[in-house]
């Protein structure tokens, strides 16, 4: 038997699921949840529209826990797309290409959607907006 | 593709001088000039949101002020491009079969329009107050 010889690996060999790959797949995700989480906008301004009878419908869904649990993964979807977006638009310019960068641009935007949905939630539960 | 098992030309040879396949880049600028809009667009979106409360009155009120109205048109407009865009990159992404493929597409701008259009209407009939 012939010894073994060290060559370079074919790219499938050595491939490994990396945080940016997991971003850029969430990002899509995210992108077709906000697409279809636009019908809830759509019977929000529509039930405003329509009257108080349709409103009471939407706020009862809205209010329920299934709906809060909506409207919490709609936020963090939106969040989550926004700050991916950002990242995107900044490599778009041709900056944040090299290792580190690209490492610190994915956790910064990460971070970011998760910090952002929870100081909505605070704000919008504080109800100090209202 | 039957074509090109009897021609020895290269695929090259055949579309060079032809022009881009169909819109050039033109989805590609449009998905960052909406994407840009909606950083800009997002905080006072999503304050307003948060002013709305339980109260139907009071949600037609905010809805129906102007700033607030404007702010929401010029964000259903560009979501809705943008997500127009989005979906349709999703669908030639992972459909391949060609008649799926464009009844998709069809539908795709046929979801957006009827979102974008509901949303409007429903924010102008806010706004009129008819």
């Amino acid at each position: 038997m012939a010894p073994k010889i060290e060559r370079p690996l074919s790219p499938f060999m050595t491939y490994r699921w990396t945080l940016t790959m997991a971003m850029s797949i969430v990002h899509r995700i995210t992108g077709v949840a906000l697409y279809f989480g636009t019908l809830l906008l759509v019977w929000w301004l529509l039930a405003t529209a329509s009257g108080p009878q349709a409103y009471a419908t939407f706020q009862g869904f809205i209010g329920s826990w299934f709906g809060r649990l909506v409207l919490f993964g709609y936020t963090f979807a939106l969040l989550h797309h926004l700050t991916g977006g950002l990242r995107h638009l900044v490599w778009d310019l041709g900056y944040g290409f090299d290792p580190n960068e690209r490492e610190w641009l994915t956790r910064a935007a990460l971070v970011a959607s998760v910090s952002l949905t929870i100081v909505v939630w605070i704000i919008a539960a504080a109800g100090v907006l209202r | 593709m039957s074509s090109s098992k009897q021609s020895i030309r290269t695929p090259l040879a055949r579309v060079r001088g032809l022009g881009s396949a169909r819109a050039g880049t033109g989805d590609f600028w449009q998905q960052r000039l909406t994407a840009i809009a909606m950083v800009l667009l997002i905080v006072p979106a999503i304050v307003i949101v948060m002013m709305i409360g339980r109260n139907h009155a009071g949600a037609q009120q905010t809805l129906g002020s102007t700033p607030v109205a404007i702010v929401l048109i010029l964000f259903t407009l560009t979501s809705v491009w943008h997500m127009k865009i989005g979906m349709q990159v999703v669908i030639e992404d992972y459909v391949h079969d060609e008649r799926l493929k464009l009844i998709l597409i069809i539908g795709n701008n046929f979801f957006c329009a009827a979102v974008a259009l509901a949303a409007i209407y429903a924010l102008l009939k806010l706004s009129f107050g008819v």
